[in-house]
């Protein structure tokens, strides 16, 4: 018992590391504040090309949303961050994370966004084009707020995810919070600092895990 | 063109190296079918648990489902893989992403299945159980049998996302398709082996995808 406190919540080793653990906190929300609202945008741009009227530019896009949820995201990014540099293209460990996590991020929330715009009855379309409003408009005033309001909880979920994935960007050494926990675990030989920055993920996420549920409660009752 | 077919499809590479790409293709599958099994497996018998309504357990699995769906899997791998070693306990790689990539589906798993019992509405139970099934009756052959159908949609997607972390073994040293493809850069100094893993997964997964996609407009009429 002793020992796995020592090992896994051992205090002392845990104010050591964070300093660093924090910094490394930084760049996580960083990561985040660019990664989802890229994919929150570039999901909207992929769930309209699905939707397309054109049967060519609808089965392109679907095929590459599948490719892309096909794909493990770690996969992607150690292809753009250590493959693309073969073909010449050299990118930062941030660019690289940004590129990987967009094509991954967009094709799921693609995925969110199609079936919440599905959900809106053909009727809402007719309706509002008949009352004079363009297509743009149509889509923006009538369509997405419903669409969005339907899959709210998916929308959440997915985010969810995204702030989770951002963790394995320590793998290209992009010093995220997991990078920095993992540099104090291996000077130290302790796990303790991991389970400091896995309290951290905890206390930002556990709120939101517990809210998704009682949304997807509401939405089922 | 030729620079890139050179980068990423050289043919003598391809043939030295797909031996190697399959075996990490055979450590992924056996994972993957590993984690789906026991990761479902657990995540109903939580969720069959949970509707005994014994309110210490319930509680338990509510902060064990929560902790795992809010934790980056990362995390916990490293977390087992080079703590517990420390406390005199040594498992192998796999089994420890096997381990934790099982709890992870599980915490999702017993979410959705949950999500599907209480979706079964209340004249089900009381009609089974007037006609004589005891609790446990009920709930094997009335309640789950339609609880389940309901949630094949979302089980598939969860599923296949999860054990797409397969990859992240890679980060602990178990020998799957994307350890393989990385070791086999390095050796060659070329990205090819790194591109026939990444369409390694494509030809695993798309199916699955694929799938996953079906069943959710086979059962689109749960959302409207």
């Amino acid at each position: 018992m002793d020992a796995l406190i020592h090992q896994f919540f051992n205090l002392d080793i845990m104010t050591r590391a964070l300093p660093l653990v924090l910094q490394g906190l930084q760049q996580t929300i960083l990561l985040c504040l660019i990664v989802i609202p890229l994919g929150l945008a570039g999901g909207l741009l992929f769930a309209l090309a699905s939707l397309s009227a054109s049967r060519a530019v609808r089965y392109g896009m679907i095929l590459a949303i599948d490719f892309f949820r096909a794909v493990p995201p770690l996969v992607l990014l150690i292809f753009v961050y250590s493959g693309l540099p073969f073909a010449g293209i050299r990118l930062s460990p941030l660019t690289a994370v940004a590129v990987a996590f967009f094509l991954n991020t967009s094709s799921y929330y693609g995925e969110i966004y199609r079936a919440g715009i599905e959900s809106v009855g053909r009727g809402q379309w007719d309706a509002a084009r008949s009352t004079g409003l363009t297509a743009f408009a149509t889509l923006t005033h009538v369509v997405l707020p419903q669409a969005v309001r339907n899959v709210l909880p998916d929308l959440v979920s997915n985010t969810v995810e995204v702030v989770k994935l951002t963790s394995i960007a320590s793998v290209v050494a992009l010093p995220e919070m997991l990078y920095s926990a993992d540099m104090a675990r291996s000077v130290t030989f302790n796990a303790s600092p991991i389970v400091l920055a896995a309290a951290i993920y905890l206390a930002m996420l556990w709120p939101v895990v517990r809210l998704i549920s009682r949304m997807e409660r509401r939405i089922a009752s | 063109m030729n620079a890139f077919l050179e980068a990423f499809f050289k043919p003598n590479l391809i043939a030295q190296y797909w031996p190697l790409i399959l075996k990490g293709v055979l450590v992924t599958i056996e994972i993957a079918f590993a984690v789906v099994i026991t990761g479902l497996l657990l995540g109903l018998l939580l969720a069959v648990i949970r509707s005994l309504q014994i309110k210490l357990l319930n509680a338990l699995i509510v902060v064990f489902v929560d902790m795992f769906r809010a934790l980056p899997p990362l995390v916990i791998v490293l977390i087992v893989y080079f703590g517990l070693p420390n406390i005199g306990i040594s498992i192998p790689s796999f089994a420890v992403l096997w381990l934790v990539l099982s709890l992870v589906l599980a915490a999702f798993a017993e979410e959705i299945f949950w999500a599907g019992i209480l979706s079964i509405p209340k004249g089900q139970w009381e009609a089974a159980r007037s006609t004589g099934f005891g609790f446990l009756g009920t709930l094997a052959y009335i309640v789950l049998p339609q609880a389940v159908r309901l949630t094949v949609p979302p089980i598939t997607n969860r599923t296949v996302a999860i054990t797409k972390n397969t990859a992240l073994g890679t980060v602990i040293g178990v020998p799957e398709i994307l350890n393989q493809a990385t070791t086999a850069q390095s050796f060659s100094g070329n990205a090819t082996p790194l591109m026939m893993g990444a369409l390694a997964y494509v030809i695993l997964f798309i199916p699955v995808v694929a799938l996953g996609r079906f069943l959710e407009t086979r059962f689109a009429w749960r959302r409207s």
